[in-house]
């Protein structure tokens, strides 16, 4: 089935693409058929940075189990460093 | 018999005149035949869209994909092009009728066109299929379990997409519709509500629903592929086109 339903966020540092490291500036996940892992649904996450063009894209597609590892490990990096260390907040006041 | 098919990339004047990537291929041959219109799936034009080209071809069709992503830039592959446009919701459903319009004149103006057009569209483009059915004058179209066509997607989506049941008087075709039974998007029910629609229209149409089949049950190169539903409606495809897309 196609879910067609896209949960979208603005994001805010970089990724390396194609064409090497770009700013990201926004971000879309979504369950969906893959383009290339061989899966019937996958967990999609496209990093994105629409002003510099459609190529600006970092694309990732996971299994719900490795998608749900992932947000465990995310949580688990973040909570072992200080908090608000890696916050843009912090970063745009230390700058 | 002369089965030698000629295959390739091309340009067509898409809606409001937009230069659409487009995907052709047609047979060496002869003979008069009828050009079919392939609308792709939503994640784009891709490997197995072109592959349904040729397969038209080889069966004696005029046969083209345009790439309906192909505003969001030249030299843009084409999953990232997909990715740019399902940002976006989509592509708008007139931009579409615009852009199969195009597609299909260009099919119209090849040397030994027939004059007979038939769409065919997979996933999304079973919905567009429909849409362009009852938007232009075609002579045959195939919807392959194409949602939303009945049912109003989940308002939280934010694809571009109606329902397009108020559009079935409209509906200029003979419709061939194959779907799978297990599929979700469009669920049986939909499905039945369509059908019904049409029926109390007094619009020809032939629906095929199929038992161990899910969405996108043509797709080869995908674990939801099931060969006995495939098989079965290839066959059908090319009896229908068979049927409506003759001289």
């Amino acid at each position: 089935m196609c879910t067609y339903l896209t949960q979208k966020i603005e994001l805010d540092g970089a990724a390396k693409g194609a064409a090497g490291w770009f700013t990201l500036s926004d971000g879309a996940v979504y369950v969906d058929h893959p383009y290339h892992a061989t899966h019937e649904h996958t967990l999609n996450i496209d990093f994105t940075n629409p002003g510099e063009g459609p190529s600006a894209r970092v694309a990732v597609e996971l299994t719900e189990e490795a998608a749900l590892a992932l947000v465990e490990a995310i949580q688990k990096a973040l909570a072992a460093a200080p908090p608000g260390l890696a916050s843009g907040a912090h970063a745009r006041a230390a700058s | 018999m002369n089965d030698a098919i000629w295959a390739g990339t091309i340009s067509v004047a898409g809606h409001e005149n937009a230069e659409l990537e487009a995907y052709l291929a047609r047979p060496l041959g002869e003979e008069p035949r009828g050009g079919v219109v392939v609308i792709h799936h939503m994640p784009g034009y891709d490997e197995a869209s072109k592959e349904i080209v040729r397969k038209f071809a080889a069966h004696g069709y005029a046969a083209v994909c345009p790439n309906l992503y192909s505003r969001e830039g030249a030299g843009v592959s084409p999953d990232d092009q997909a990715a740019a446009a399902r940002a976006k919701g989509g592509i708008p459903d007139e931009q579409l009728v615009g852009d199969v319009a195009g597609a299909a004149a260009h099919l119209n103006g090849l040397d030994h066109a027939n004059g007979k057009i038939g769409v065919i569209g997979f996933c999304s483009g079973g919905r567009q299929t429909f849409l362009a059915a009852c938007s232009l004058q075609i002579d045959a179209a195939v919807d392959c379990y194409g949602a939303f066509v009945v049912n109003q997607p989940p308002a939280e989506s934010g694809m571009k997409v109606t329902s397009l049941l108020s559009k079935a008087p409209d509906l200029s075709s003979p419709l061939l519709g194959l779907f799978g039974a297990d599929d979700s998007f469009p669920g049986p029910e939909e499905v039945a509500v369509l059908a019904a629609e049409l029926e109390k229209l007094g619009k020809e149409h032939e629906f095929h629903t199929y038992p161990d089949a899910g969405h996108a049950f043509f797709a080869v190169d995908r674990p939801s592929y099931r060969p006995a539903a495939a098989v079965d409606g290839w066959k059908k495809i090319f009896d229908f086109y068979g049927r409506h897309l003759s001289a």
